[in-house]
């Protein structure tokens, strides 16, 4: 059997922030249609793991490929690239003084150069998915943490990416809304969706995760199988932390 | 250019003159920025009282002397009162009309500052016995001020600015005598000189205040 | 003559208004001329100038941040006075009109920028992030994302500022602008009584009353809410 080639390659990613080494050195490589879920203790670089690779964070060395791309090649059109590579964050980050609607179809419009009717009717059908249809007018204030995190979503699957990152999707919610999340991004596992995502939500790694990478002072630790890591990791760091999180 | 905008001669001759002016500025200020602050302070704590009939009235005290370009107001005071035979004098003129002007402004700034602290607070302090006015004072005023700093720092710098006004009704300040020396030389230098000064007098108030402005539009 | 009489007869001359109300309302003119120029050329000049900052090109930015403070520190009337008798000496000679209009204009362009530019600071990183993991460049992301939300919390600074400075327009008279202020003045020369100014004083009334309620409304109305 021939390995197909991953479609995310990063390799050797280093990151300095002035004095600070966040990231020593940190190979990842995602298959298609494969859903890793990425954890560790806070300030083990995950986070910025992730935003290298939409480039939001410059690699201090290393590649990243997506799809094909190289990103840090100066060549590269990293508008058009990042096209490719949704990403939905700890915040939201949803333009306030746009619906819903709006939200969803500025790239659209404005990078993909759609008509505003054909943006329309994609951004439509983008909501419809994430179940806020009968949202589309409304704007981020006046929609609850969760439907903010769904329209977020929707922003980023209306322009058909191959990858999806996910940094912390529910962090910043309530309890109660947590679960609606999870659940758009349950479909977008069926779907096919290959995504990378940094949470603690356990219950959901165990459910839907193929692979779960465990990082730690800026390397990873280990990875594998959800069961894997979670009944039987083979490091005393990587016990130390899923006991931590299952005290919870 | 050098020999018209920066004529040393001229520079030298000219300085006692910019000195005394640069002396009237820091004294003229020094005695219209704390008269705008009292006023101000009276309208502010004025302003709390919701009664309609203290109210409205207030609102168009302050109203009014913000739509009077201050100079009119000046000219007003200089040029026509004399005419009702109430002659004051520009140094007068300059300190009613900063009194009624500037004590608008801060006195709008205030109010903002007082709006900003929780009702609580006024609650609390009558609860321990201290009367409105005490409440107002010592407890509601102080965390005012604190909250609108930048703004009263901006309109200070303004006043300052202002003083330059008094030039109008010949007052000897800064821009008075750079004007003098000017016509006395026939040459723009002083008043080239005055600007570097008013720069210098005031840049380092325009520095602190672009840092405390940044600082507050960013945690809104 | 009671001396109600006489204050009327001073202040309030119906006689000497008659006359000299067509002045005042070509000074009315001149003066809303004067404002709206310098209203639409320091904005723009603002707004170009807090774009720029938003490149982050560092000597450019040390430019830009010390042109702002000259004209955050110089009193409006000496920058008008310095144009209008200081460039005849290179011989330069701007009308009254001329130097007052450049000299309000740049000060409302240092205020602006100021403003603009926190505004645009204001907004918070994860907008940039958002929009550009979107694949908007810099320029869409400023112009579609970043520039609403910043203008929109610019503007109860921005409408105060405005009025104060173009309130300056008076200063125009100082160098023989014949506003409303330099009618009136000239006015009261010609017929020894103040009327004329009280006829000005009611035209700087009637021109930013309005302006001033305006601002107020506008400040409570634009508090951002998100």
């Amino acid at each position: 059997m021939i390995e197909p080639r991953p479609i995310v390659e990063a390799r050797g990613i280093h990151k300095h922030f002035a004095a600070l080494h966040v990231l020593k050195g940190v190979d990842l490589l995602v298959a298609e249609r494969e859903l890793v879920f990425v954890i560790g203790p806070s300030g083990s670089g995950k986070s910025t793991l992730l935003r290298c690779l939409n480039r939001l964070e410059e690699p201090s060395s290393g590649s990243v490929v997506v799809d094909g791309i190289d990103l840090l090649d100066r060549r590269t059109d990293l508008n058009h690239a990042r096209q490719r590579i949704g990403m939905v964050f700890q915040s939201f980050n949803l333009y306030p003084h746009m619906t819903a609607l709006g939200n969803v179809t500025l790239a659209l419009r404005k990078v993909a150069g759609k008509s505003r009717a054909e943006a329309d009717e994609i951004g439509h059908a983008a909501l419809a998915r994430v179940g806020l249809a009968d949202r589309a007018d409304h704007r981020p204030g006046q929609l609850s943490g969760g439907q903010q995190q769904r329209v977020a979503i929707a922003r980023s699957i209306a322009l058909e990416p191959r990858v999806m990152l996910f940094d912390e999707p529910t962090s910043a919610l309530d309890p109660e809304l947590v679960g609606s999340v999870l659940g758009v991004m349950r479909s977008l596992r069926e779907s096919g969706m290959t995504m990378v995502v940094v949470s603690h939500e356990m219950g959901f790694a165990r459910a839907a995760a193929d692979r779960v990478v465990f990082m730690d002072h800026g390397l990873i630790v280990e990875q594998g199988a959800p069961a894997e890591i979670f009944e039987s990791p083979a490091h005393e760091r990587t016990r130390a932390f899923i006991g931590q999180i299952q005290r919870h | 250019m050098i020999e018209s905008f920066l004529n040393v001669g001229i520079m030298v001759q000219a300085w006692p003159i910019i000195l005394a002016g640069l002396g009237n500025t820091i004294l003229l200020s020094l005695m219209v920025v704390p008269l705008g602050l009292g006023g101000g302070i009276m309208l502010a704590l004025l302003s709390t009282v919701k009664h309609p009939w203290v109210r409205y009235p207030l609102m168009a005290w302050v109203d009014f002397f913000r739509a009077f370009p201050p100079l009119v107001l000046l000219i007003f005071l200089y040029a026509g009162l004399p005419f009702a035979g109430l002659e004051l004098g520009g140094f007068a003129c300059v300190g009613i009309a900063f009194f009624l002007n500037t004590g608008s402004y801060y006195g709008e700034v205030l109010r903002a500052g007082i709006d900003s602290v929780p009702a609580g607070q006024i609650e609390a302090a009558r609860s321990t016995g201290l009367s409105r006015l005490q409440a107002l004072v010592w407890v509601v005023l102080p965390q005012a001020v604190r909250n609108v700093l930048p703004d009263l720092l901006s309109n200070t710098l303004e006043v300052i600015k202002l003083t330059s006004l008094a030039s109008v009704v010949a007052l000897p300040e800064l821009l008075f005598q750079a004007r003098q020396a000017q016509s006395l030389t026939y040459n723009p230098t002083p008043i080239v000189a005055a600007a570097v000064v008013y720069f210098l007098l005031l840049w380092p108030l325009v520095r602190l205040l672009s840092t405390l402005e940044n600082r507050a539009m960013a945690s809104r | 003559m009671s001396n109600w009489d006489r204050f009327v007869e001073t202040f309030f001359n119906a006689r000497v208004m008659a006359r000299y109300w067509p002045d005042i309302v070509e000074g009315l003119w001149l003066t809303i001329g004067l404002a709206a120029l310098i209203v639409v050329t320091g904005l723009i000049a603002g707004l170009v100038l807090a774009l720029v900052r938003a490149l982050g090109v560092r000597v450019l930015n040390w430019a830009i941040i010390f042109v702002v403070d000259v004209f955050r520190a110089l009193p409006p009337l000496v920058i008008i006075v310095l144009i209008y008798f200081g460039l005849p000496s290179i011989d330069i000679a701007p009308s009254g009109f001329v130097s007052t209009w450049i000299s309000l204009g740049l000060v409302l362009m240092a205020f602006s920028e100021e403003i603009f530019w926190a505004g645009i600071t204001a907004v918070p990183r994860g907008q940039w992030e958002a929009a550009r993991s979107t694949g908007l460049g810099f320029g869409e992301t400023l112009a579609y994302v970043v520039l609403p939300q910043a203008l929109r919390i610019t503007i109860p600074p921005l409408t105060n500022r405005t009025i104060a400075i173009t309130k300056g327009t008076a200063l125009g008279s100082v160098v023989a602008v014949t506003e409303i202020l330099g009618q009136a003045s000239s006015a009261v020369s010609n017929s020894y009584n103040p009327s004329p100014l009280t006829l000005g004083a009611a035209a700087y009334l009637l021109l930013f009353l309005p302006v001033v309620v305006f601002g107020r409304w506008v400040e409570s109305k634009f508090a951002w809410r998100r």
